[in-house]
């Protein structure tokens, strides 16, 4: 389950000039929304939103392209998308709702599906679900003193952050970059994500990241039934230009190492913890485990 | 003159008219051509009916659960049975009071009777609401002690939740069937399924929002999905720098946040299938349009 199940899986970008002008990578998510968003395939999508402090990720519901837009790009710190999921279909009176979170946010949208504990009438209500690669996530504070305190960027000057090829870089609006290397930012990571056996959203029916992909394009697995169908309408509609994943460099082998590497490392995590504690007789007293 | 007078005392002597009725409404049931349905009642303890209310709301998923796969053998509000028959599974609803010898022993029976108890809601799992009560109400003011049914009796699985909503009694529903009389891989699936809220039923029978901090936060397992607050059912819950912040003022001791956590349970051997499983549901009921 490295990468998980997938029906296909290819390099893509968007194909709306001004969505990938603005886009983490391929600009695939807003794209996809965008798409789904004309055709009624979703009546709205909950997607990370401006939050009070500066890069700060607030989740929203977002009903409108414009909305869209202006959440695109990524914030690396936590964004609680799960907690609209219900509130999209109350509030908003959503029917369709669209939703994009990380792999342990997936796992969310399934739980509350088939064990929707405390979701009335939600779970048939998903009609897209987008998930995005994730190797770790940081609460706001340590993103804050990642990108300040180490990238000497203040927040509010910053135009985009980005991780890959082992640095955590933060670019100015003037054009200046500062790096950090990524093992530096480990400490600020958020203990949750230890346990953590999901590199590649597994769950979501449509997933995407840059890793595998060349600069500017991202990688896209097509999961579930309903993300295939989604994923043909809109390559149907000319929404994304694709090449075959086995053209592209560096491909799948770098997408199954980082993701290989990142069940390896957590799942000794998640091994360690069964024996954390030790009782005067010698047994383990353990941290506890979910799984 | 005289034989009328002895017919109309006669009648009172005999007096089983219950059983006559019970068995009658068996006989016509017997007759329908659904040959291995389950048998499934709701125990109406000190709840206020939402419990019931939300297994209502399947709508026609419940006439179709009644149809083809649960013979509804008990039920206040829906059945005309007097005392707790014999049935597979029974879903309690509401708290116990100890006040209250008849509700005791209606649960001890209902203990006695089923193969499998559900406690069906918050205040069955939890206390709930009814964990506030202190006496002094009317209209019976010695009613004080409302205790979760799980402090009285063996309980095997716990819907938390206030109410409960109808797709997760569904699926406990169908998952029930499958696992009394479904082929072995349905049985070994529903088994996968049930397991973790059987594993709650073994958990205790306190619940409350706290339940986050100490068991999610304080374990290092929280990554601030979000899906707690998603599932509080008087918003008790919000989310502050990506992790869960309770109002303990508002929470009224349900269990839905925990239960619902992706980290308090994730049985990936059935979320997985999430796919197939949301199939099969939707094939049992007759609304799978694939």
């Amino acid at each position: 389950m490295v990468l998980g199940n997938y029906k296909q899986c290819v390099s893509a970008r968007a194909t709306d000039r001004s969505i990938l002008a603005r886009a983490q990578d391929g600009g695939i998510v807003t794209q996809l929304f965008a798409f789904a968003l004309d055709e009624g395939i979703i009546d709205g999508a909950i997607v990370a939103g401006q939050g009070e402090q500066p890069w700060q990720p607030e989740p929203i519901v977002a009903t409108t392209k414009q909305e869209l837009f202006a959440a695109q790009g990524t914030r690396y710190n936590i964004c609680p998308n799960m907690a609209l999921l219900k509130e999209a279909t109350r509030s908003y009176g959503l029917d369709k709702v669209g939703v994009v979170g990380t792999p342990c946010q997936m796992q969310a949208v399934r739980k509350a599906q088939l064990y929707p504990v405390g979701m009335r009438y939600v779970g048939d209500k998903i009609a897209l679900a987008v998930g995005i690669f994730c190797m770790e996530n940081f609460p706001y504070q340590g993103f804050e003193a990642m990108t300040e305190d180490f990238c000497n960027v203040k927040l509010e000057s910053a135009a985009k952050m980005d991780i890959g090829k082992g640095k955590y870089s933060v670019y100015t609006e003037r054009g200046a970059v500062s790096q950090m290397p990524l093992k530096h930012t480990l400490k600020f990571v958020q203990p949750g994500c230890h346990v953590c056996l999901d590199y590649v959203a597994n769950l979501a029916d449509v997933s995407t990241g840059s890793v595998g992909s060349p600069d500017g394009w991202s990688t896209v697995f097509v999961r579930t039934k309903n993300g295939d169908d989604i994923w043909a309408k809109a390559m149907a509609a000319g929404c994304f230009e694709t090449k075959p994943i086995e053209e592209v460099k560096p491909g799948l082998e770098l997408v199954t190492k980082l993701a290989t590497d990142k069940i390896t490392k957590n799942q000794k995590h998640v091994d360690e913890r069964a024996t954390f504690g030790v009782r005067a007789d010698g047994s383990g007293k353990a941290l506890r485990s979910y799984l | 003159m005289v034989q009328p007078v002895a017919e109309v005392v006669e009648k009172p002597a005999e007096k089983p008219g219950d059983v006559k009725i019970e068995q009658k409404v068996e006989v016509t049931k017997e007759e329908k051509p659904v040959a291995e349905k389950i048998t499934a009642g709701h125990v109406h303890l000190s709840g206020c009916t939402g419990c019931l209310v939300s297994l209502a709301d399947n709508y026609e998923g419940l006439f179709k659960l009644l149809d083809d796969y649960v013979d509804w053998v008990y039920d206040l509000t829906l059945a005309d049975v007097r005392h707790v028959p014999e049935m597979d599974v029974a879903f309690v609803e509401g708290s116990v009071c100890l006040n209250q010898d008849l509700a005791v022993e209606e649960l001890r029976e209902t203990r006695k009777n089923s193969k499998i108890v559900v406690a069906l809601g918050g205040c069955a799992c939890y206390g709930n609401v009814t964990r506030f009560g202190r006496g002094g109400q009317w209209n019976q003011p010695s009613h004080e002690a409302f205790l979760p049914i799980g402090d009285v009796i063996d309980v095997d699985l716990y819907i938390p939740g206030c109410a409960p909503t109808p797709q997760q009694i569904l699926h406990v529903a169908v998952m029930a069937y499958l696992l009394l009389k479904g082929s072995d891989e349905q049985k070994e699936l529903a088994t996968s399924y049930l397991k973790p809220l059987m594993d709650l039923a073994k958990r205790g029978t306190e619940a409350c929002g706290c339940d986050l901090m100490f068991d999610v936060i304080n374990q290092s397992l929280c990554m601030g999905c979000g899906l707690c607050a998603a599932s509080c059912p008087v918003r008790a819950i919000d989310m502050v720098f990506g992790k869960p912040q309770i109002d303990t003022s508002l929470c009224i001791k349900c269990g839905a946040c925990y239960a619902q956590c992706p980290r308090s349970f994730l049985n990936m051997d059935v979320i997985n299938e999430f796919e197939g499983i949301t199939e099969l549901v939707a094939a049992a009921m007759g609304t799978g349009g694939e």
